[in-house]
């Protein structure tokens, strides 16, 4: 009917994604072979040099997110799930970040500047640099 | 009039052995016919006599008590058919009318169904269920094809279902027009790809010993649909003095399941006690409680880690040796990897890379030892291409792993040695130690996008979790992708937590599957839920009307992402491959402009609904609510607008 080969096309999704192929289908049982959302973010070097990238507009990067489609795979607030992992709130450093999305060594579509251009990739990132610290795990009781 | 008229196949049978003289003197000889005549030339404006073999137009029988149809439901009572699932067929009218009035709808009991891929969707997850086929009646030629999608989910999913289609074989029988097209010579050709064994019972006797034939072949593992086609004579006519006499049920024996080889066994317990880095994964292991019990000995024997990838419920989410998602790095770490009943040996240990040119990669180190164990060694058909990429094993055992292991668990406890016990129980901690990691963080994963809307994933399992943790729950069905966070926040620790997905992948079996598993737990008492994609939803929704029918208690939540989300996925790929841009993926992929409003749907059914939910403070009190109808013995659907996955 459909092909349902397991996709996991995010950004980074080198890391978290099982095998990309056929039996875990998103139709049916939780995919062992797909882990769930691991952190993609980075350290403090990449914090670091995210502090001298430039600006970009965080709140037309989170429209782009969306109209570029990243949230489909990583989710609206690029928490992460098992088609791409977590982005935000540390993503990884900008450089590392313009590069991967031209020449993705995974499953993630690649981007080219015919169809995303630098700008926005910029206003992206400001975007997942924007994204608040999630509340504290101790304080949400569902989680205890 | 009574019964006493001749048994249709009984009386062409007669006619074949001795010859066309004795049609008439047998047909005249009871009575209850007109003898054919001659179809000699006639005047144009003068009727037609009949020809030869045509339905006498005089016949005066009008009544039966004594119909083919009972005798069947003897036999499906014989065999403990507690449901039959069907949509309505005039193909086989006769055998429906006896399970209702001569079989007093009770053992098995008809349940209405509005598709057939709905019936066989449902008799799919009973079966798993209760381990033991569930019955399905499909409409000939068409419902055929209605079911066929169905029954190969089943198929790919080694779960046994008898299926019966009706059909009108006898060509100067049927009636002009539908039943003519609903009719066909080789009814089971179009199904016969993928279901185990089918038949075409010419008597009575036959249809008895071809049904417990099906039931023990379905029953062998591999388990798989089988087929038996009812002609509607057979079902309708009265079943004659001599054919009554021969009417008995044959004895059902289940073939007891092959077990591995015994050198095979010692050989594989041999190279898992040598091993440093043994793994275990499971797939369609678990067919009973006793699956899950084998498996927990050994995995704690060794203390290795286990993979389930949750074809069956085959280990405890919160084991301590449960690393399932720490499929890569174990599976590139092991020196022997063991699996049990694997759908895809291959798409384990290998990686694949869906890009403009694809490539594929081992991720096991060279030298790794793979030992398979499965019963789908012993059963493969050409066709249809679900039998996955071939797989460079070690050792290859054609046998029901669950019915190997008790000997593999005592082939290890042999072949271990004092060193190798405590060597074990390092290695044990270790993985405890990770397990406790993985769940940490799992649980602070959960905290991203947590108060998001739409509404994280993460926030509906949670949530979901809350309600039902302290009920006797099982997670019946699971359709669309939810990151697995069942398994990652829920405590699966009881066998009938979860019986695995559709098989085939065939999108529709979601709903379906979650009513069928909800009807079997109903005598249980469980309380099932069901997490529901939306695009699993469209497929057949005439299904809620079942549940509401027939007081099927079931709490279905939405996932509601509003897509078909993996062709989503897959449109943005072939977009950027193509470069040419992801932003028009949506057309063909998404359910949008305007959304669906599920609740208002099922509601329209008569299932209790809430929703669509977008707030997540409002889903934890909507659930409850839910939870109290369920309670009573109903189905009831929160409708949650979902973050993708």
């Amino acid at each position: 009917m459909k092909n349902y080969l397991s996709l996991a096309v995010g950004l980074f999704g080198i890391a978290v994604a099982g095998p990309i192929t056929a039996g875990s289908s998103p139709q049916s049982a939780p995919a062992p072979r797909t882990a769930g959302p691991a952190p993609q973010q980075a350290g403090a070097a990449a914090q670091q040099q995210n502090a001298n990238v430039p600006a970009g507009n965080a709140a037309n990067g989170r429209k782009l997110f969306v109209s570029f489609g990243c949230y489909q795979c990583h989710g609206y607030e690029a928490q992460g799930g098992s088609a791409g992992p977590r982005l935000a709130p540390r993503p990884i450093a900008y450089a590392q970040f313009m590069k991967y999305v031209r020449h993705p060594t995974n499953e993630m579509p690649p981007f080219t500047e015919k169809i995303v251009k630098d700008a926005e990739l910029t206003d992206i990132h400001a975007f997942l640099r924007a994204q608040p610290a999630p509340p504290d795990v101790d304080k949400i009781p569902l989680l205890k | 009039m009574k019964s006493g008229s001749v048994d249709r196949r009984d009386f062409l049978k007669s006619a074949a052995v001795t010859g066309a003289a004795l049609v008439g003197s047998a047909a005249a000889a009871e009575g209850q016919t007109t003898p054919p005549a001659p179809a000699a030339a006639a005047p144009a404006s003068a009727p037609l006599a009949p020809r030869e073999g045509d339905p006498s137009p005089e016949a005066d029988i009008v009544t039966t008590d004594r119909p083919g149809g009972d005798f069947m439901v003897d036999v499906l009572k014989a065999l403990n058919f507690e449901y039959i699932a069907a949509n309505p067929g005039s193909s086989f009218r006769g055998i429906h009318e006896s399970i209702i009035n001569y079989g007093n709808n009770t053992a098995p009991e008809f349940i209405t169904c509005c598709h057939e891929e709905s019936s066989v969707a449902m008799a799919h997850a009973y079966s798993k269920v209760e381990g033991k086929p569930m019955g399905v009646l499909v409409h000939g030629t068409v419902g055929l094809q209605h079911a066929s999608m169905a029954i190969y989910n089943a198929y790919c999913d080694r779960v046994p279902i008898v299926v019966m289609a009706g059909n009108s074989l006898d060509a100067t029988m049927r009636r002009p027009g539908v039943e003519w097209a609903h009719s066909v010579q080789d009814a089971a050709a179009m199904v016969r790809d993928f279901v185990k064994w089918d038949d075409l019972p010419w008597s009575l006797p036959h249809f008895a010993e071809s049904t417990v034939r099906a039931y023990k072949i379905a029953m062998t593992p591999p388990m798989m649909p089988v087929l038996i086609v009812l002609d509607g004579g057979l079902q309708e006519d009265p079943v004659s003095d001599e054919v009554k006499s021969r009417l008995r049920i044959p004895k059902l024996t289940l073939t007891s399941p092959p077990q591995g080889d015994a050198g095979a066994v010692a050989e594989s317990a041999r190279l898992l006690v040598a091993a440093q880095n043994p793994v275990i994964i499971a797939d369609r292991l678990a067919r009973t409680p006793a699956g899950m019990t084998q498996l927990i000995e050994l995995a704690e024997l060794l203390q290795a880690p286990v993979i389930d990838q949750g074809g069956r419920m085959n280990f405890p989410s919160q084991h301590p040796l449960n690393l399932s998602n720490g499929g890569r790095g174990l599976i590139g770490n092991a020196d022997v990897i063991l699996g049990l009943e694997l759908t895809d040996f291959w798409g384990t240990v290998d990686s694949f890379r869906d890009s403009l040119v694809r490539s594929s990669r081992p991720l096991t180190k060279p030298g790794t030892k793979l030992i398979s164990i499965t019963a789908g060694d012993l059963f493969m058909k050409s066709n249809y291409q679900d039998f996955q990429r071939y797989p460079e094993v070690d050792i290859a055992m054609a046998a029901d792993a669950e019915t190997t292991l008790p000997a593999l668990i005592e082939a290890v406890k042999r072949a271990m040695t004092s060193d190798r016990k405590t060597a074990f129980e390092a290695r044990g901690k270790k993985f405890a130690e990770q397990h406790a990691n993985a769940l940490d963080r799992s649980r602070s994963d959960a905290t991203y996008a947590w108060d998001a809307s739409p509404i994280s994933t993460a926030r509906l399992t949670a949530e979901l979790w809350n309600v039902i943790k302290n009920e006797d729950w099982t997670l019946v069905s699971a359709s669309g992708n939810t990151s697995n966070w069942e398994k990652r926040l829920w405590r699966f620790d009881k066998h009938y937590q979860w019986i695995g997905g559709s098989g085939g992948a065939g999108v529709g079996y979601g709903a379906p599957a979650a009513v069928g598993g909800a009807l079997a737990h109903k005598k249980h008492g469980r309380i099932s839920v069901t997490i529901q994609g939306d695009g699993d939803f469209m497929y057949a929704p005439g299904v809620w009307w079942t549940a509401a029918h027939h007081k099927i208690p079931l709490l279905a939540v939405m996932h509601n992402n509003r897509a078909y989300h993996q062709e989503v996925m897959h449109l943005q790929r072939m977009g950027n491959r193509h470069n040419r841009g992801v932003t028009r993926a949506h057309i063909g992929t998404t359910l949008e402009d305007p959304f669906i409003n599920y609740a208002q749907i099922v509601k329209g059914m008569g299932v209790y609904s809430e929703g669509p939910i977008s707030n997540p403070n409002d889903l934890g009190p909507a659930m409850k609510r839910a939870l109290d109808v369920v309670k009573k013995g109903e189905p009831a659907l929160v409708d949650v607008v979902t973050q993708p996955r």
